[in-house]
């Protein structure tokens, strides 16, 4: 798999002598979330598809916060960074941006992402940075051991909301949309072949990519997305976005444009679901090309180096007002 | 007729006005005009912390004093000889503090009843005899400036906005200050406003005529150049040196200089400065918030690059949390804190040095890190490549405590010799390092250096030592995720041995001694060397003995210190603070160091730790 890859957003990322595969990707340590968790069908997906991008697995990173699906990068054989809560996306900024050569993953849920990190998270959606972000969001807090979280319906009744909620939730999608994300997709934990291809086309992406990935809590919230997996009732309350393809709702239809400029749209399908999970869009919202906050700084020191030289120290430091003593002191 | 030049060994020139009267520029350009000369020289900017406080009022004077010499000289001054004030308030705000039989060379435009007011003088003291112990001279600079540019078509306005240089032209007069920097600086600053240039130019050439022709000074003085070492000098300022050690040491150790950074005062200078140097491969990230800047500045590490984070003690509050983080990944990270006045919000323009303790322990856990600080303007460059040193060396962030008086403060420095800068070897793994006992080769992220403890820094990128790092407990060796208690013991133990360690690589504190008979030791950190200095030499000219020694490190402390401290019958430690080096001295050595502390949001005076001294040697011989 030495193909040059069709994907602008692992454009500089070197890729593999030879073919990989999911075992590859499998790092020593022994998997430690629940069990019937929705985070081991993802990472299975993550095993599965990272060798599909042909990289060098030296040159991906992951990188989390805190939380149960924050344990992610343990058990992927590639570079990896455990951080503190919700401040992942600040330390992949930094990250992507000093090294163009690396595919920059950011692995957060709900609570890490939207509550503790949620001004990280705004913010490296509207620099467009070059990373892709993966919110598992399982609407309640796990690791704390079954508190709400800021995706939790009003009203829930948890450990820490004995008469309900009474916080009104987000809807990650219309959040990332209003601070003008680049790509911005949701898709299922039980929905493998989806999940893949949102993968693909999230990491083929240049910039920022907000993945959006409904997870199965079994232990605090058990079938919190049930009704979308039920085979009944889920066709009748996905609504599946395809760029280009028709959507129909009811009495209405139209051709999904993922590429409009203005976000207003987008962000009136992630209206759609309006809590009740009737109609539930999946798919890829939006999908935009912009300059990337990292490009545009790498290209202001390419510029500075060829319109000024290389940097000079001892130049620098003597700047333009020097004196010279030329006898010692008597 | 030739006006009689009298000699002087130095003078403390005081500038003082509203905060939109120009006055940091007018020092300034005074400093630069004294350091082509040749002076000895230091600097103290004072400045609220409003942009434009109201005009006219207390709270709205900033001030620049300019100490300058014909010899070899520590401080900015303690009393100013001359008071340069261009407003009631700035009369008002200064006056208290100047030395017997100063200079106030006052502008009267503004001393209008409703401004005499407003400053809170209920007589004109330039009438009501109330400065008789100085010598005054009163001089409608504003009126006289306006007249000198009329002819340049500016605003009554932006006429008045020029009395800054004709203050400038007539200081430079005053004292046989070299003009063409100044000249060169106006013609360059106003480039492209040549009324605005003409009628600065103008304006100076003006104030150094008035001074020349009136009657009113009858005297200039001159301050001849101070003799100093041989080698090229610049004028600097702490944040700017502090700024351009970040960029040597990343040139010395060949990693990319990444700034991630928030702004704030006094820091902000910082920011800005390295923002220009991208030519050299620097990155400055202005983050979203005070833990994203130093969160990207630690994925740069981790990424191979000279991660940095730039704040005053507000920030590091914030920071605390990542700083925990890094100790706990083993990355190399360099955090300057600029102290500022505190608690909170504090004093944001003044300077304090109440964060050392923050900078010990302010972090969750036994939480580690080396802590360097610079006690000069000009230091503030090797402080920095040191702090650049020991990050990368030990794989540990450091902790670069300057302070406000520094990072603003100037003073002549001689430009290093580049090839003398320490060596600063990144030494990336690039290989296993450890052979399992069936004979596979790994790579163990926390297999230490068996002399500095550091750890391998294997960056992505590198083939087969991919591995995960993170905030929670490793296993000794392998890395992996433990919570065996002997482990959590032996790593905690082990970390804290590694910040011990840096010891060795460092010298012994060297004591200034120079009878050898003294009983006194005078012990400080950072930003008070400057008067501690100064005050030492006092004390020495009136034949008393006093020892002086002054920590580069704060964490761990030199090898020989706790000797040193033994050595002397009494030690006087002063500080910005209330006492938080003299906490750590007498918790580790158990040595009964008396602590003298001011927190007034301003350096110490060489002469009241001149009486501080004094009386403690003679209790010593009582």
């Amino acid at each position: 798999m030495t193909t040059n890859l069709p994907t602008p957003g692992l454009r500089d990322v070197p890729t593999a002598e030879t073919p990989m595969t999911r075992k590859d990707f499998a790092s020593d340590q022994e998997v430690r979330w629940c069990p019937g968790c929705g985070d081991y069908i993802i990472l299975a997906a993550v095993q599965g598809f990272l060798p599909t991008l042909g990289l060098r697995k030296e040159n991906i990173v992951f990188v989390s916060g805190i939380g149960c699906s924050s344990r992610f990068p343990y058990y992927l054989e590639t570079y990896g960074m455990h951080s503190i809560h919700g401040r992942a996306p600040a330390i992949a900024t930094g990250l992507a941006t000093a090294r163009p050569d690396l595919s920059v993953w950011v692995v957060t849920g709900d609570g890490d992402a939207l509550s503790i990190g949620g001004n990280h998270l705004i913010h490296a959606l509207r620099r467009n940075v070059n990373l892709t972000i993966l919110l598992f969001n399982n609407r309640i807090y796990g690791l704390t051991k079954g508190q709400y979280s800021p995706t939790s319906e009003p009203g829930k009744i948890t450990k820490s909301t004995p008469m309900g909620s009474v916080d009104r939730p987000f809807n990650p999608v219309s959040l990332a949309l209003g601070a003008e994300a680049t790509f911005v997709a949701r898709t299922l934990d039980s929905d493998r072949a989806h999940l893949t291809e949102v993968l693909q086309a999230a990491a083929s992406h240049r910039g920022t990519s907000l993945v959006e990935i409904y997870q199965n809590c079994p232990i605090f919230n058990d079938g919190a997305f049930d009704v979308l997996k039920d085979k009944e009732q889920a066709e009748a309350r996905l609504v599946r976005l395809e760029h280009g393809k028709p959507v129909r709702i009811g009495e209405r239809e139209w051709i999904h444009d993922a590429h409009a400029d203005d976000p207003s749209r987008a962000f009136e399908i992630s209206r759609l679901d309006d809590g009740t999970m009737a109609h539930v869009p999946i798919g890829i919202f939006r999908q935009v090309e912009r300059p990337t906050y990292d490009d545009q700084v790498r290209s202001q020191l390419t510029a500075a180096a060829s319109t000024q030289g290389e940097g000079d120290l001892d130049a620098l430091i003597a700047g333009s007002d020097t004196w010279t003593v030329s006898h010692a002191p008597s | 007729m030739a006006k009689q030049v009298k000699q002087l060994d130095r003078v403390i020139i005081r500038f003082a006005g509203d905060s939109g009267d120009g006055m940091q520029l007018t020092g300034d350009r005074f400093t630069h005009e004294t350091a082509a000369f040749g002076n000895d020289l230091s600097t103290l900017p004072n400045f609220p912390a409003e942009i434009r406080a109201p005009a006219g009022t207390l709270p709205g004077v900033s001030s620049f004093q300019l100490h300058f010499a014909d010899h070899d000289i520590l401080t900015p001054g303690d009393a100013p000889d001359v008071l340069v004030a261009m407003n009631p308030a700035a009369l008002r705000a200064n006056t208290k503090d100047l030395a017997a039989g100063a200079t106030i060379i006052v502008d009267t435009h503004d001393f209008t009843a409703r401004n005499l007011t407003r400053a809170g003088y209920t007589a004109n003291p330039l009438e009501d005899g109330s400065l008789d112990k100085f010598s005054l001279h009163s001089v409608d600079l504003t009126a006289l400036t306006v007249e000198a540019i009329k002819d340049f078509g500016l605003t009554r306005k932006d006429a008045g906005r020029t009395k800054n240089m004709f203050a400038l032209g007539l200081l430079s007069w005053l004292y046989g200050r070299p003009v063409e920097s100044t000249e060169a600086y106006l013609t360059k600053r106003f480039a492209s406003k040549p009324d605005i240039r003409d009628a600065n130019l103008a304006a100076f050439r003006a104030g150094w005529n008035f001074g020349e022709t009136t009657e009113g000074f009858a005297v200039s003085y001159e301050v001849k150049p101070a003799p100093m070492r041989a080698g090229t000098y610049r004028n600097i300022t702490g944040n700017l040196a502090l700024s351009y050690g970040l960029v040597a040491a990343s040139v010395r150790s060949r990693l990319p200089l990444f700034l991630g950074a928030y702004p704030i005062t006094p820091a902000s200078d910082i920011l800005h400065e390295l923002s220009k140097h991208k030519r050299f491969g620097v990155v400055t990230f202005q983050a979203e918030d005070e833990i994203a800047g130093i969160g990207a500045a630690l994925g740069a590490s981790f990424g191979g690059s000279l991660g940095v984070t730039t704040t005053s003690g507000p920030g590091i509050a914030l920071k605390s949390e990542t700083i925990g983080l890094a100790v706990s990944l083993e990355l190399p990270l360099i955090v300057v804190d600029v102290q500022r006045g505190g608690p909170s919000t504090g004093l944001p323009t003044k300077t304090e040095q109440s964060d050392l303790l923050q900078a010990m322990f302010g972090r969750n856990g036994e939480a580690p890190v080396a802590i360097v600080a610079p006690q000069s303007p000009g230091d503030c460059f090797d402080a920095a490549v040191e702090a650049a040193r020991i990050a990368v060396t030990y794989r540990t962030p450091v902790m670069l405590l300057s302070d406000g008086y520094l990072a603003n403060g100037s003073e002549p420095w001689q430009l290093p010799d580049l090839d003398t800068l320490p060596t600063i070897d990144p030494c990336f793994a690039t290989a296993a390092n450890h052979e399992t006992e069936v004979g596979d080769r790994e790579f163990w992220p926390y297999k230490r250096d068996p002399e500095t403890l550091a750890r391998p820094w294997a960056i992505p990128g590198t083939p087969d030592l991919e591995h995960r790092v993170g905030g929670l407990e490793k296993a000794d060796g392998h890395g992996n995720i433990s919570y065996d208690p002997t482990n959590h013991d032996l790593m905690v133990r082990t970390r804290q041995a590694k910040i011990d360690r840096i010891a060795d690589s460092i010298g012994p504190l060297e004591v200034d001694d120079p009878s050898g008979q003294a009983r006194l030791l005078v012990l400080g950190w950072g930003s008070t060397y400057g008067p501690i200095g100064a005050a030492c030499r006092r004390l020495r000219r009136h034949g008393l003995d006093v020892a002086q020694a002054h920590l580069r490190h704060l964490n761990p402390f030199p090898s020989n210190l706790g000797e040193v401290l033994r050595r002397y019958d009494r030690v006087v430690v002063p500080e910005m603070n209330l006492g938080q080096l003299g906490l750590l001295l007498r918790a580790k050595y158990l040595v009964d160091v008396i602590g003298y502390n001011q927190v007034r949001g301003l350096p110490f005076t060489a002469t009241e730790l001149e009486a501080v001294f004094t009386t403690t040697i003679e209790e010593l011989h009582r």
